[in-house]
């Protein structure tokens, strides 16, 4: 199933998903691609089910209907191997996660030790490596709760990296930070998708999926409402595009 | 009235009252290691998605946290007797506390597993980590420290409780206590020597509570702060 050899299937792709929580259809019909070395950008009101879309990618979302594919992993099917799929992908959530009683150098060398059976002495040089990527070696050794909020969530991304993923999911990964701190994370994503990483991600910074993305997905109402070039952001076609994003949301 | 105390009458017997308190700890300190391992098990065993492991492990704790622990020590006892096995008093109340502590440590790790917020799991998830490498990196020893003080607690009175294995002749602390009072009639002298030492015994069972506590949560003791 796993191909390493660069395919011209995308990476992610996602045909005619549906997804309800009880009675509330949050996943309408959901159909888009990521191609390698792409970043896509979903945007969109709370609860227009860009989230839950994200989620479904990693399956922590189980789909009622429709096809995911994901390096070659069907992740709709019952039978997909979890751990194979979740090895190929990262993902960096709101809260960061990152574990409280573990340095930031355990929780990066956890992942690669116990899953991957890495030596501790390449894990520790592993961590340094990606700790200076997303500019914290000198952080190595302290625990999650002496680091800032940004620090902790460039922290998390050094953890996902760690893992050596081909796609990095993003979900709304600056949502719970201050203007500054914002900025630290997303000039860390910058350089990823400069480095050529995959990526999807939800977000709220207008003005940074404008300057980042190839491709942003509009969700509205459980559906892929628009899709197109980060123009569209400037110049949209439709009513509800052009209105969430006259909401004040392209500053910056 | 007049109250008048002969302690050397009892303390004479210090030898008898000394391999008394010892065997209350090494009871407890058995007792404490296999109850907290089967009370862990049955913590995780009542979240457990099949209904037949998280009914058996309901079952386990419920019946005991509602039966006497003397009750308890007396059906290992004669029931272990009357399947034909004979296992040394110490060995059936080490079982019986074990059993007993076991229930109590499953509710109070049931807490602790319950206070982990879902994030750090699908973290984990997320970093392709398995159900049991979930449970070992990332639930345990934080479960374990929000609940450290109640977990101290219940394993200090289960070392005091181990004084009801005396009524199985098991040669305990209470044991000795009630064959120095009937030897010398010096009841009074001989229960209050046996309660200060229960509370000696109860200090020494808290620092080392405290002492392990420094080698399991590094991050506290170079923090200082509750996770």
């Amino acid at each position: 199933m796993q191909q390493s050899t660069p395919s011209p299937e995308p990476i992610v792709s996602l045909r005619d998903v549906q997804k309800s929580f009880g009675p509330l259809r949050v996943l309408d019909g959901v159909s888009f691609a990521v191609e390698r070395g792409e970043v896509l950008a979903m945007i969109g009101r709370s609860g227009s089910g860009k989230s839950t879309a994200l989620r479904c990618i990693d399956r922590f979302e189980k789909v009622d209907g429709g096809e995911i594919v994901v390096c070659g992993h069907r992740v709709d099917r019952p039978d997909v191997d979890l751990r194979a799929l979740r090895q190929d992908v990262g993902i960096v959530f709101q809260s960061y996660n990152l574990f409280p009683h573990l340095t930031i150098e355990q929780n990066i060398t956890l992942a690669p030790c116990a899953v991957k059976g890495m030596a501790t002495s390449q894990a520790k040089d592993l961590a340094r490596k990606v700790l200076a990527q997303v500019g914290l070696e000198e952080k190595l050794l302290a625990y999650p709760e002496q680091l800032s909020g940004g620090q902790q969530q460039r922290a998390a991304i050094a953890r996902s990296l760690a893992m050596q993923p081909k796609v990095m999911l993003f979900d709304e990964v600056t949502s719970a930070l201050d203007p500054e701190l914002t900025a630290e994370v997303l000039r860390v994503i910058e350089q990823l998708a400069a480095d050529g990483m995959t990526m999807v991600m939800v977000t709220h910074e207008m003005g940074f999926a404008k300057g980042i993305a190839d491709r942003i997905v509009f969700m509205h109402r459980g559906k892929v409402h628009e899709t197109g070039p980060a123009s569209i952001l400037t110049s949209p076609t439709t009513p509800e595009l052009t209105q969430f994003v006259g909401t004040g949301n392209l500053k910056s | 009235m007049s109250l008048q105390l002969d302690f050397p009458a009892v303390l004479e017997r210090w030898p008898s009252l000394l391999g008394g308190a010892a065997l209350t700890l090494e009871l407890a300190f058995f007792a404490t290691v296999l109850g907290a391992l089967f009370g862990t098990l049955a913590a995780v065993g009542r979240s457990s998605q099949s209904s037949l492991i998280a009914g058996a492990c309901k079952v386990y704790v419920e019946s005991i946290r509602n039966t006497p622990l003397l009750v308890q020590i007396f059906l290992v006892y004669f029931g272990l007797a009357s399947l034909g096995l004979k296992l040394s008093a110490f060995t059936v109340a080490v079982a019986a506390l074990t059993i007993n502590v076991g229930a109590y440590t499953a509710e109070i790790m049931r807490a602790g597993f319950e206070a982990i917020p879902r994030g750090q799991i699908e973290a984990a998830e997320g970093l392709a980590l398995s159900r049991l490498q979930i449970y070992w990196h990332i639930i345990l020893l934080p479960a374990i420290e929000k609940v450290y003080p109640a977990l101290t607690s219940q394993f200090v009175l289960l070392m005091l409780a181990s004084s009801v294995c005396s009524q199985i002749s098991a040669e305990e602390l209470t044991a000795v206590a009630n064959y120095i009072q009937s030897d010398t009639y010096r009841a009074f002298e001989a229960y209050i020597i046996v309660a200060v030492l229960y509370i000696a015994l109860s200090l020494v069972m808290r620092a080392g509570f405290w002492g392990l506590g420094l080698v399991l949560f590094p991050r506290r003791r170079r923090l200082g702060t509750p996770l």
